[in-house]
């Protein structure tokens, strides 16, 4: 509460002055002594009241007045106002919008201020504080109960005695408590102290743990039209697979072993799944190699043909060696006829002491460093056949005797069937094989010829091979004695045979004493003609491509000689200066043919452009020494192969002057097919039948 | 396994090949004659090359196949045969 001046007036005399003046002075000296020593305050504010009593000391900063002033009165006024506040507070008006003077100013002056908490008790709040208490309100209300006892005797009886005894014994309780509470309540309300206590906080601690991330891979691809189609290939193949094996009864073991098959499959990262793709790029690579020739097999054709009149050239191209095969003589060649760049090679020996292992090797011409296929045998082969229409199948007659037949699709090397001594093999060399067509039931079958006379024929039955003699070559008139007197005809030496194009049936047979022996398969035992063809072995014989009734055959007497089958002498005989290996038709013309000599010379023939002479007579081995031993012609490129003693096979292109088609008179379109061939022959074979028959 | 080896070493032995790779489906260079550089250099880009290739020809006739490539320079030429799971590269000189 503040305390408020007294108003009064005081009024001082100047005689009072001094008095006043040494009581200011007296408490100035007091207070400035207090101020420089309180420890000799006492001692020295008392030395000081008496020296002052009888001194007057001024103090320094005293104002000197004069006498007059000195006597002035100075009136003091003791007013409500407040000396500090503001006299002219100005506010702006907005009503008058300038600025006005208050026109009271708030004299208040506040010189303390103090909060007190104490309340009032009949006040709200403190009836607030009671009612949370809940014990003082009790009281009063017990208090009211018993003054209201008397009142409310009967109704209020029994509630009221509850209430009572309640209140009874909460009036013991709340004698004591109720002091307690007041003290309570005062120290809950004055003298509150909060006790806090915490518990003890467990230490907190983190616990991570990862689990390891799912494994994740990259995956792209690309949903194009062929991977579609190559997606629903794969099905298509599965479903067919399922089927397959849902009609037949699957084993366990079988699919144990399977399984088992697929797992090693799977593991190793094979470079064996490289060899397709390996075989292409050798031949990529040999095409790259051997480019001028790949160039020339196609598209050479000799210019300098048109300069000389008749003569053709035979360019060679690639030579075919295989290292194993260096020592054996070529013995055989066979072109494939489905595949036209592939052809058979079979090694031997002709040579009667150096007999000992052989060879059947199949050359591409896309590849000329190195063998397609190479089986090797254990005796020497002489001759062979690949089957026509199933361009696996090779059929192999050995110097042992044996035939063979291989199968070019099986894995191993072994032949697929093999005749042995008990099922019939030749007991002399095999000195030509020929499919024929299949049989009533279906089976392959193939004809041999071999030194001991016998003409067999070999079916492909299940897993056996069934021979059948088909005919004994006997020399006519010729009896040995034999054993126990038993006359045996003695047997001629077939060395080649060939069967005729059209008529199944017939078929012609060279021996080793040089006779040429028509027969047929019907008859076992007669030949249907025999022709004293040469001095010496024949060593081939082969059907006109075109003409039914030509045939020629090669020898050792150095002859070829031209036959019409009807007529028994030749009608073209040639003299070729060297023993004549082999002799063949070309497959694009009737009179086109041509002959391989022992002294390294192929010589090639065209009867209609000349009748007598070669018009190719050219050496195509290096070395003198080797004698050619076989050819073949290309049924499709002008190409032949030759083979030698030596291993090799040379392949040649014929140039156009050897390939002449017959020409034709302007206007006239150029005839196609097989029937001008065969006018062509016969045009020739009438040129020599007609003085023939004259003659005759 | 032993004729592809046969095979391989006759194609390094021919005239004019400077290097064989063997590449595996994911572009990984699985066999080489030439330094590794120079491998993994090729497998990449020829792998891009014969994925593109095959592409087009078989988005043209899903039924068409890519059989080999000639990528034919002034230096050399390559020679890719791809295959299902494996690519083949070689490089030759021909005029060697």
């Amino acid at each position: 509460m503040p305390v408020v001046h007294k108003t009064g007036t005081v009024k001082s005399k100047q005689g009072s002055n001094t008095q006043s003046q040494k009581a200011p002075t007296a408490k100035t000296a007091k207070a400035a002594s207090k101020k420089k020593d309180e420890e000799d305050g006492t001692e020295m504010g008392e030395g000081d009241e008496w020296m002052q009593g009888k001194t007057l000391i001024k103090p320094l900063d005293q104002l000197d007045l004069t006498e007059a002033e000195l006597k002035e009165e100075f009136t003091r006024i003791l007013t409500a106002n407040n000396p500090h506040a503001p006299q002219n507070i100005v506010r702006y008006s907005f009503k008058e919008r300038s600025y006005k003077p208050i026109s009271s100013v708030d004299q208040l002056a506040v010189h303390f201020v103090l909060e007190g908490n104490l309340l009032h008790q009949d006040s709200d709040e403190a009836r607030r504080q009671r009612a949370k208490q809940g014990l003082p309100e009790e009281k009063a209300t017990v208090e009211t109960a018993v003054a209201e006892k008397p009142e409310t005797p009967a109704a209020g009886g029994e509630d009221a005695g509850d209430v009572e005894e309640g209140g009874g014994e909460e009036r013991a309780d709340s004698v004591e408590s109720k002091a307690g509470k007041k003290e309570q309540k005062i120290t809950n309300q004055f003298n509150f102290s909060e006790r806090a206590s915490q518990t003890l906080n467990n230490p907190l601690r983190e616990r991570g743990c990862q689990t390891e991330p799912p494994p994740r891979a990259n995956f792209s691809a690309t949903a194009n039209q062929w991977e579609i189609y190559d997606v629903y290939l794969e099905v298509l193949q599965k479903q067919e697979k399922n089927k397959e094996k849902a009609k037949a009864v699957p084993k366990k073991d079988d699919d144990k072993g399977k399984k088992k098959m697929m797992l090693v499959e799977t593991q190793s990262d094979d470079i064996t799944k490289v060899a397709k793709v390996a075989k292409i790029i050798e031949r990529m690579v040999n095409q790259n190699t051997f480019d001028d020739i790949a160039q020339d097999f196609k598209y050479f054709e000799d210019a300098s043909d048109e300069y000389r009149e008749q003569e053709g050239t035979l360019l060679p191209l690639w030579k075919f060696q295989y290292d194993k095969a260096k020592r054996l003589s070529v013995t055989a060649l066979c072109w494939n006829e489905s595949y036209k760049d592939l052809f058979a090679v079979g090694l031997g020996s002709y040579d009667f002491t150096k007999q000992g292992r052989g060879m059947l090797v199949f050359y591409s011409l896309k590849n000329s460093t190195f063998p397609e296929y190479i089986y090797p045998t254990t005796s020497g082969i002489l001759c062979l056949d690949i089957h026509k229409h199933l361009p696996y199948l090779v059929a192999v007659g050995f110097y042992d005797g044996c035939v063979a037949v291989y199968n070019l699709k099986e894995e191993t090397l072994q032949p697929i069937y093999k005749s042995t001594a008990k099922s019939g093999k030749h007991t002399d060399p095999v000195w030509q094989v020929k499919w024929q067509k299949d049989d009533m039931d279906n089976n392959h079958n193939f004809f041999s010829v071999s030194s001991d006379g016998r003409v067999v024929s070999w079916t492909l039955v299940k897993n056996e091979l069934v021979f059948t003699d088909i005919i004994k070559l006997s020399l006519a008139g010729a009896v040995s004695e034999g054993p126990e007197g038993v006359q045996l005809p003695i047997m001629a030496c077939g060395t080649s045979f060939d069967f005729h194009k059209q008529i199944d049936y017939l078929f012609l047979v060279g021996t080793e004493e040089g006779k040429i022996h028509k027969c047929s398969k019907a008859y076992s035992s007669q030949f249907l003609e025999t022709y004293n063809a040469h001095n010496m072995a024949v060593d081939a014989v082969k059907w006109n491509h075109f003409h039914t009734k030509v045939f020629i055959s090669c020898s050792s007497d150095w002859t070829v000689k031209i036959w019409d089958h009807t007529i028994k002498t030749p009608m073209f005989t040639f003299d070729l200066n060297a023993s004549v290996g082999d002799v063949a038709w070309s497959p694009y013309s009737s009179t086109v043919f041509a002959a391989v000599t022992t002294d390294g010379k192929v010589h090639t023939f065209d009867l209609s452009i000349n009748k007598y002479e070669a018009i190719c007579q050219q050496p195509v081995v290096a070395k003198k020494k080797t004698k050619l031993t076989h050819i073949e012609f290309n049924p499709v490129y002008p190409i032949i192969i030759v083979g030698d003693d030596r291993g090799y096979v040379t392949s040649l292109k014929l140039s156009p002057n050897l390939r002449k088609k017959p020409k034709e008179k302007k206007g006239q379109e150029l005839p196609k097919g097989p029937e001008v061939e065969i006018a062509k022959m016969e045009k020739l074979l009438s040129l020599l039948r007609e003085p023939e028959n004259s003659n005759a | 396994m032993a004729e592809v080896e046969e095979t391989l070493k006759r194609i390094q032995g021919q005239k004019g090949v400077q290097g064989i790779i063997i590449v595996n489906a994911e572009g990984i260079p699985i066999k080489t004659t030439l330094d590794n550089s120079s491998t993994v250099q090729y497998a990449g880009l020829i792998h891009q090359l014969v994925m593109k290739a095959r592409t087009t020809v078989r988005d043209i006739d899903p039924q068409n196949d890519l059989t080999f490539l000639r990528v034919r320079s002034k230096k050399n030429e390559i020679m890719i045969a791809p295959d299902k799971d494996y690519f083949l590269i070689v490089i030759q000189n021909p005029s060697d």
